[in-house]
């Protein structure tokens, strides 16, 4: 057995000899693996929240808009009555409908009616003041406050209007910003229209059998149980995230060859009389392209274990500033592929080097001074 | 291994090209090694003294000429072959900067082991040479916290670990003061002596060229005979 613990001394050797360098290479590959993981902890993140804030409405069963999507739901195209003639439906213990307004980025308004809403999930549970007493009153979800230095008592402006907050409620029940869905809806020219309808159903009830029931009573609508709602808010129903998220994976591949390039390659430069020593003891070509691949796959290891790292802090931050419009997760899941990412774009990157060092011609470092 | 020569080079050549201008460093050199010779090779700088020991040793190829180290042409052989010829068959002390900078002494010579495919031992006469070197109590030390000198003589140590049949030596007294030189060139004439290892030495000094068998001189890319 020979001794590759001297190989692998030689590979730390030479990383520890131009730390300033290695340091560098590592944060930038690391910054890749953050990017990868950050991008994908917010959209796992995001999405996750809204699937478990859909569950917090405490429905068995939503009623959606005919040709709507998943994701992002704005205009209120379902006139009133269909409400009312939910509410009709055998088996329906209490229906109420929402108006959503989107009010910039990913943000937007719930316009809900307290009462029904309350007695379906269960009521907000309010950390500081208390429901709606004025016209221009508004609840919003402790997220929403922190991210906005925002307390009971305090002025919000949106849609053009000043609006004073009445109620700051846990968060976790369908949005962040609440009002009373007539005000909401008068403001928004959407009068006796809602984006949505909740359906709680009497006990015992199957879910299954009423969603089906309901659907064949409102052709034309699309109509989940919410579970089901919840479990299609995912990373394949956003359109373009993916493909968004491969072009992520694409930069950083490119970015860390970049980097290792011109690492390994400034590194080949300055050892070539190390190369010329190495090849007088009877190196092979591919025993000196095997320390350079080694010393690559370690910076890239430790690029990638630094990114993970880097990914709570992003997390910490977004979790910190901004939590009532991102929310990022940790992916653990998609640490393999960080990894795979650095160590493709950085290997990638030493293999001209590598080649280069390789082929060197070895007296030429060594016979001239 | 055959029982010629160990070294038979006729009509060398070697061009180095700087861009536009050619280096003619060696013009024609023939040069025959007997098995177990001890040989000092002498002559002014710039002669081709190194640039023959490159060639002889396979790290550079001859504009022209035939090179045939035990028996087996170099200009007939590839990269990988003259790779494992001198990988099994020589053993090298440049003029300077010999050693790895970025690992101890030991390992350095650890390295050549390692490279040999040779276990990592160190027998008792190795120990014992490191000693009589002076470098047995510097060896975990990395290059640059030893002396030139301290250096020449690992880099010495780590040429013979493997008990190189060629051993070729330019100015492996160079860097030494005149006890050190002496401990060096007896070791070198031990080696040839008990083990029979072939020793080319280049060297500026007639004291230490009167260790060998036999005077090489060089000038102007040739052998000459003065
Ligand atoms: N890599 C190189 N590229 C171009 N020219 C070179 C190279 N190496 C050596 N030369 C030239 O070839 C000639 C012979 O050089 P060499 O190093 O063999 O001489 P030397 O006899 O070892 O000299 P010294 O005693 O100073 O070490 C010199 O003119 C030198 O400048
Ligand atoms: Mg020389």
């Amino acid at each position: 057995m020979r001794d590759y613990a001297l190989i692998n001394k030689l590979v730390i050797e030479n990383l520890k000899h131009r730390w300033v360098r290695t340091l560098l290479s590592a944060a930038a590959v690391g910054t890749q693996a953050t990017m990868i993981l950050t991008i994908v902890g917010l959209s796992y993140g995001t999405l996750d929240d809204m699937a478990s804030r859909s569950r917090g409405a405490g429905a068995d069963i939503m009623v959606r808009p005919p040709n709507s999507s998943i994701i992002g739901l704005s205009g209120a195209p379902i006139p009133q009555k269909v409400l009312d003639y939910v509410r009709t439906l055998p088996n329906v213990d209490i229906a109420t409908g929402t108006t959503i307004y989107s009010i910039g980025g990913a943000n937007s308004v719930t316009g809900v009616d307290l009462e029904a809403f309350s007695q379906m999930s269960g009521g907000f549970r309010y950390l500081e003041g208390g429901p709606f007493r004025n016209p221009d009153d508004v609840i919003i979800d402790d997220y929403w406050a922190r991210q906005n230095g925002l307390r009971v008592g305090s002025k919000m402006s949106f849609m053009n209007r000043e609006w004073n907050v009445a109620g700051i409620v846990e968060p976790g029940k369908l949005s962040r910003i609440f009002l009373p869905i007539g005000i909401l809806q008068d403001l928004s020219a959407n009068t006796g229209r809602l984006t949505s309808i909740f359906i709680k159903l009497k006990k015992g009830t199957d879910v299954q059998s009423s969603v089906k029931s309901v659907r064949e009573s409102l052709p034309g609508y699309q109509v989940y149980s919410v579970e089901e709602y919840a479990s299609l808010i995912s990373i394949n129903n956003v359109p373009g995230l993916k493909a968004f998220i491969y072009v992520v994976i694409g930069i950083s591949v490119v970015v860390g060859f970049l980097v290792v390039f011109l690492s390994m390659y400034t590194a080949v430069l300055e050892r070539t009389r190390e190369i010329g020593i190495l090849k007088s003891l009877g190196a092979t070509p591919a025993f000196i392209l095997g320390v350079l691949i080694r010393e690559t796959t370690v910076l890239a290891l430790i690029g990638s274990a630094a990114g993970i790292g880097l990914s709570y802090v992003t997390r910490w931050a977004i979790m910190t500033y901004v939590p009532g419009s991102l929310t990022q997760s940790i992916v653990p899941s998609w640490w393999p592929v960080a990894i795979l990412v650095s160590l493709v774009g950085s290997l990638l990157g030493a293999l001209y080097p590598g080649y280069k060092a390789a082929r060197q011609d070895a007296i030429e470092a060594l016979a001239y001074e | 291994m055959s029982n010629g020569p160990l070294i038979e080079v006729r009509g060398l050549s070697k061009t180095y090209k700087m861009g536009d201008v050619d280096v003619h460093a060696l013009r024609g050199v023939d040069l025959t090694v007997q098995r177990g010779e001890f040989i000092a090779i002498v002559g002014p700088s710039g002669s081709g003294k190194s640039t023959l020991f490159y060639i002889l040793g396979g790290l550079a190829q001859a504009s022209a000429g035939s090179v045939v180290v035990d028996g087996r042409d170099f200009a007939q052989m590839s990269d990988t072959e003259r790779t494992r010829i001198r990988r099994e068959l020589v053993g090298f002390v440049f003029q300077k900067y010999n050693l790895l900078p970025t690992l101890s002494a030991a390992d350095n010579i650890g390295m050549a082991q390692f490279i040999a495919g040779q276990e990592r031992k160190t027998d008792d006469w190795f120990r014992k040479t490191l000693d009589l070197l002076g470098v047995g109590h510097r060896l975990h030390h990395k290059p640059r916290s030893l002396s030139g000198g301290e250096q020449q003589r690992v880099a010495i140590a780590r040429a013979i670990v493997n008990h190189p049949a060629l051993l070729l030596a330019d100015e492996p007294t160079g860097n030494l003061d005149t006890e050190n030189a002496e401990v060096v060139l007896k070791l070198l004439r031990d080696l040839n002596e008990r083990l029979q290892q072939t020793i080319l030495m280049i060297t500026h000094n007639p004291e230490a060229a009167a260790y060998a068998h036999r005077i090489v001189h060089m000038r102007d890319g040739r052998i000459v005979h003065p």
